[in-house]
């Protein structure tokens, strides 16, 4: 199952990474190594076995519906890298 | 004179119950330790210069969110970022008159064993400093060892409270999972992630796990404890069943000295009262690595994608929205988060997530179920924390593989949501080497009265000898 250097550019592009050409190939071998070794839970039939999301065992937590004040407008954008009135300001889609 | 090398936090708080120093005092003395050793160690990003509160002083690591006081995680994405809120353990810390001597070093979003992936460069070991202090807490458990901080908090994924503690000489716990909040604490693998205690002694650790354990509305992953925590006070193991489980003390890599000084330790239990007897986890040290190398970077894939460059934290580039996405993501990210980023994409994509992340989170069970069984027969396990001591900077950096060999030991149980505390046993090649108790899920203050006791047996010294001339 190895990498090839197409599914390196494929999951980097899934994951919003724009690597450079240094990062995609050592990327590639240390990869196929790690995944190599993490690979070995493939070797055991757990097909009876239910899966562990969450180690303890919690059903339906509820909260109280209780309206409580939020964070002012000034302090959720206090770490914006930047901003326009009291929204988040972006680069354009497709510019 | 107050000597910060070897004052515990509880002896600190009876020195101020008692008017024998003040709060300004206290702070002064570990900020003076700090500004006289701290060049050398870099245990802190960050100091705050006056005492917020009158009690015991205390460190937290950089990814712990605190309001007002930038909070990194260690990375570059975050070198500016200045949390306007307190995360529930900060809160709980004030709450409890605890004011913040600084921030720690720690690996960037805390994926290391080593403090070598902080974006802002290593700490360094007290009892060594071409060695590493161990991590991703370490300069936490470096801080404490170092006479920095009387107590500090850390946070375990994997192991990372347990092995720098183990690498430091310190007293180190992850607690079980969803006993202490996760509100306002920088995500690395949210199913894995705990805070926890590192000091001096069992004692100081249950203190300060007292201080911040227990529900929290914020993060609906905890619950409340089963009863209170309990400062341990036992001086014998009487009526303690200590389980031996062979993989994980005759795991391949563990070094002699290591074993040597765990052994000691086991032989003192018996010595203490306790009764001892071998067990087996078969799949639970075999597969523990792979399944937490495919459970942890897939949840940190999905943590990390709030790191868009559009709401907080580093931005770089314009023009294209995506392009300013993928700039930023690339520039903002060191080499181990993105190889996590990668390897969990890669594990979640089409196509490969039944064969990775299903089957991984099915071994996890299988993993739960072993801890079950050995704790049918016993009430604690025992083994060593690390399979080596304190490693020197630079010998593990090239090889990640190497580097997550770290923590093959102290991964298990924490798959399965474990508790478990590191006590120092004993030196090997002159450095401390750590003895890790595991306990079933709720089970501190067994754990805590079985560590108190053997720390008083033990008796470590827990100062680093070439700090020990040294006046604080």
């Amino acid at each position: 199952m190895a990498i090839t250097r197409d599914d390196v550019l494929h999951v980097a592009r899934l994951a919003r990474l724009a690597l450079r050409e240094d990062e995609i190939e050592r990327l590639q071998v240390q990869l196929n190594a790690i995944l190599d070794a993490v690979g070995k839970v493939s070797e055991l039939d757990l097909s009876d076995v239910p899966p562990t999301s969450h180690p303890l065992a919690l059903v339906n937590v509820f909260g109280t519906d209780e309206p409580e004040p939020c964070l002012p407008v000034e302090e959720a954008l206090a770490n914006a890298p930047e901003r326009e009135g009291d929204f988040f300001r972006v680069p354009a889609e497709g510019a | 004179m107050i000597d910060t090398l070897r004052l515990t936090a509880e002896e600190a708080m009876g020195l101020l119950e008692r008017r024998e120093v003040s709060a300004a005092e206290l702070f002064a003395a570990y900020r003076d330790a700090i500004a006289e050793r701290d060049g050398d160690l870099h245990c802190f990003l960050t100091t705050v210069d006056e005492p917020s509160h009158d009690g015991v002083p205390i460190a937290l690591k950089d990814l712990i969110g605190t309001k007002g006081i930038r909070t990194t995680a260690g990375s570059r994405f975050l070198e500016g970022y200045v949390p306007v809120y307190d995360s529930t353990v900060a809160a709980r810390c004030k709450a409890a008159g605890l004011p913040v001597l600084g921030k720690t070093n720690m690996d960037e979003f805390a994926m290391g064993s080593s403090t070598e992936n902080s974006a802002y460069g290593p700490s360094r070991n007290p009892w060594d400093p071409t060695r590493v202090p161990g991590g991703s807490s370490g300069g936490s458990a470096a801080a404490v060892a170092a006479g920095l901080a009387p107590w500090a908090l850390g946070s375990d994924t994997g192991g990372s409270i347990k092995q720098p503690a183990a690498l430091t000489g310190t007293v180190g716990l992850r607690p079980t999972y969803g006993t202490v909040s996760r509100y306002g604490i920088v995500a690395f693998a949210s199913s894995l992630d705990q805070v926890g205690p590192i000091t001096k002694t069992v004692r100081d650790c249950a203190l300060l796990y007292r201080t911040i354990a227990g529900r929290d509305p914020a993060d609906t992953t905890t619950v409340d404890l089963p009863a209170p925590v309990e400062i341990p006070e036992a001086e014998d193991l009487r009526g303690l069943r200590v389980g031996i489980p062979r993989e994980l003390n005759e795991a391949e890599g563990i070094e002699p000295g290591v074993k040597a000084a765990v052994e000691a330790a086991i032989d003192l239990c018996r010595e203490l009262g306790a009764e001892l007897g071998e067990c087996e986890l078969p799949r639970s040290v075999e597969y523990g690595m792979p399944c937490y190398y495919l459970v942890a970077p897939a949840e940190a894939s999905s943590n990390l994608a709030r790191y868009d460059g559009v709401r907080f934290g580093l931005r770089v580039g314009d023009g294209d929205f995506e392009a300013m996405q993928e700039r930023t993501r690339d520039e903002g990210f060191g080499d181990e988060p993105k190889r996590r980023i990668m390897l969990g994409t890669y594990a979640l994509s089409a196509g490969y997530y039944e064969a990775f992340y299903g089957q991984a989170q099915k071994v996890r069970t299988v993993i739960g179920r072993e801890f079950a069984a050995a704790f049918e027969r016993f009430d604690v396990l025992v083994s060593p924390t690390s399979p080596t001591v304190a490693f020197p900077l630079g010998a593990r950096t090239e090889n990640p593989l190497a580097m997550y060999l770290s923590d093959v030991l102290t991964i298990p149980p924490n798959m399965a949501g474990l508790p478990g505390l590191s006590i120092p046993c004993g030196l090997s090649e002159g450095l401390p080497v750590g003895l890790q108790l595991i306990g079933p899920q709720f089970s501190e203050n067994t754990i805590f009265r079985a560590g108190h006791a053997l720390e008083r047996a033990l008796a470590f010294d827990p100062v680093p000898p070439r700090l020990a001339g040294a006046a604080a």
